[in-house]
């Protein structure tokens, strides 16, 4: 038994496509244009234009479409949370009263234009690291935040962390594992009691993780020294990032697409 | 053993007290010791004996306390010398889990060359090469959580060799591996040594140190023997002393002499055994 396989949804997925040998400085620069345009709709036409162009990119990419579907699993209880909140506090025509609530039609279309939003949203920003290697993602960071190292940003210390840290996940999720089944065999319980209760048991198992953790790190560390790391200084890549034509090429028709959907829905829906 | 060749790396008198260490006691107390161009040296001993210590003095992880470590004719002590001893003497570590850097197989065995700052192109050649020899060129696109224990460790071998450093140290890298896994990782250390890499091998393992052309015992920081593997694993009552235990086909050889009275010879070699045993049909 496995408690904890799930959290890795959103990993990087290999695939021979387009979309996966795209410069990963244009990915990133990609998604906030993206999220941009999916803020800006509002009419269900525009939903279904947003939706129709996940399921374009899923295929271009490469991906099962329900492989992306399911990197929203982990947000789906902030969507739902979100689109209720929506639905209780705001004011318009009443369509249904529950005691001392009250629905009303705008809060319907509010809650459903939200949930509607935070959804596309992540499933758009999943792109980003489902074709984008660990690596190329912190190398594209790096390069990208490197204008701001003269004022003391700490970019390739960043991009390296970030590199580590998603090297040790899965150490540090069989490592959980292993730690709960050994308090499991003990007679603890991580699925009965109360909330509390269960929050306790999870007590004993944070702690020997949070050794192992650092253990790991300082040994880690001297191997990192050993291997003539001393920072990014000097250091070059196997694989240095290129920006080609064709990164220009597909950033421009993200930024077109926003532009002509925004625009669209302006000018041609009531 | 090669009595005329080029000392690689050179301990003087060294000293090593932690500076953490609770009891003020010395890892190492006066350690001399030269490892030569192109052999394979074995460094022994128990658990807290030093080997550690004395393997990160090669690598300037660790400065001596007093006395001094000269690499390729460069002290440790001066930090202008620290970049190029690494590049000059590699490390591979016990934990194959802790030293693992990148999260796919080739991107991880670049990172020694690429802090090196070499060219793309020459740290592609180094990585191939490197990955090739420890059998795992097969396996450049996988991530690294998917390897076993041992192809994780003949991953920070090939990390290391990828540095191109002449000389290797290798910190009880089979501690952690099954049977078949030291294997492999001892067949490409002697491919390794044929190679001509100068090969320093900690272990308490006499069974590994076989094939090694000379051993260091240390223990309580100190060396307490120094020799050919064959004369070693003569010192029967002094192994025990030293926390060490004859492999079981050493002590079995052995006690097949003792008790046939055959003149045998000392190490139970495919050939020697053989060459002892046919005769008597
Ligand atoms: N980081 C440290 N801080 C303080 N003391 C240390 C440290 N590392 C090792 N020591 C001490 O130095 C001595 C030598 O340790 P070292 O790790 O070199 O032994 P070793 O021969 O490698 O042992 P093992 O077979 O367990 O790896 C031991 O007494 C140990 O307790
Ligand atoms: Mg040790």
């Amino acid at each position: 038994m496995k408690f904890l396989n799930n959290l890795t949804f959103g990993q990087y997925v290999p695939a021979d496509s387009p979309v996966h040998s795209l410069d990963p400085r244009c990915k990133i620069l990609a998604v906030p244009v993206v999220l941009t345009g999916i803020f800006m709709a509002g009419h269900v036409a525009a939903f279904a234009a947003w939706a129709g162009l996940l399921a374009a990119l899923a295929w271009y990419s490469r991906l099962p479409f329900r492989l992306v579907l399911n990197s929203a699993k982990p947000v789906l209880i902030l969507v739902a949370f979100t689109a209720l909140i929506h639905i209780f506090f705001t004011d318009g025509t009443p369509i249904l009263k529950l005691g001392f609530v009250t629905i009303t039609r705008e809060g319907v279309a509010a809650a459903a234009q939200m949930g509607l939003r935070l959804l596309l949203l992540v499933l758009f920003a999943s792109f980003l690291t489902l074709t984008t290697k660990p690596m190329e993602l912190s190398d594209g960071l790096e390069r990208l935040f490197s204008p701001l190292v003269r004022f003391g940003f700490p970019a390739h210390e960043l991009a390296m962390m970030m590199t580590i840290a998603l090297r040790f996940i899965p150490t540090l999720l069989t490592e959980t594992d292993r730690i709960m089944k050994a308090q499991l065999a003990r007679g603890a319980s991580f699925d009965r009691g109360s909330l509390w209760k269960r929050l306790k048991a999870f007590i004993p198992v944070l702690i020997p993780l949070f050794v192992i953790v650092f253990q790991r790190a300082e040994e880690l560390a001297t191997a990192m020294e050993a291997r003539c790391y001393r920072g990014g200084e000097g250091r070059t890549r196997m694989r240095p990032l290129r920006w080609s034509g064709r990164d220009t090429a597909a950033l421009a028709a993200t930024v077109a697409v926003v532009v002509a959907l925004a625009a669209g829905e302006r000018s041609l829906l009531p | 053993m090669k009595t005329d060749a080029r000392t690689v790396c050179e301990l003087r008198d060294v000293t090593y007290v932690y500076p953490s260490g609770a009891s003020g006691r010395a890892a190492l107390s006066g350690v001399s010791l030269e490892v030569r161009e192109g052999e394979w040296l074995a460094l022994l001993g128990s658990n807290g004996s030093g080997k550690s210590t004395l393997a990160r003095h090669l690598n300037a992880l660790l400065i001596p306390t007093q006395g001094d470590c000269i690499v390729y004719g460069m002290s440790t002590r001066d930090p202008a010398n620290v970049f190029a001893v690494r590049s000059a003497v590699s490390m591979v570590f016990q934990n194959p889990e802790n030293q693992i850097v990148g999260t796919v197989v080739d991107e991880d065995a670049a990172f020694g060359p690429e802090n090196q700052g070499l060219p793309p192109a020459e740290i592609e050649s180094r990585v191939e090469r490197a990955l090739e020899a420890a059998g795992l060129l097969a396996k450049r696109a996988k991530p690294t959580y998917t390897l076993s224990g041992g192809e994780k460790q003949r991953l920070a071998v090939a990390g290391a060799l990828a540095m191109d450093a002449p000389c290797l140290v290798l910190d009880e890298p089979t501690a952690m591996l099954d049977p078949r896994g030291r294997a492999d990782l001892l067949a490409i250390m002697r491919a390794l040594h044929d190679g001509g890499k100068t090969i320093v091998h900690i272990t308490h393992r006499l069974e590994e140190i076989l094939w090694c052309d000379r051993a260091v015992v240390l223990a309580g920081g100190r060396i307490e023997w120094e020799g050919g593997v064959e004369p070693l694993l003569r010192q029967d009552g002094a192994l025990r002393k030293w926390g060490l235990d004859a492999p079981p086909l050493v002590a079995l050889w052995r006690e097949l002499g003792e008790e046939t009275g055959l003149a045998l010879p000392r190490i139970p070699t495919l050939e020697g055994m053989i060459d002892a045993l046919c005769p008597l049909q």
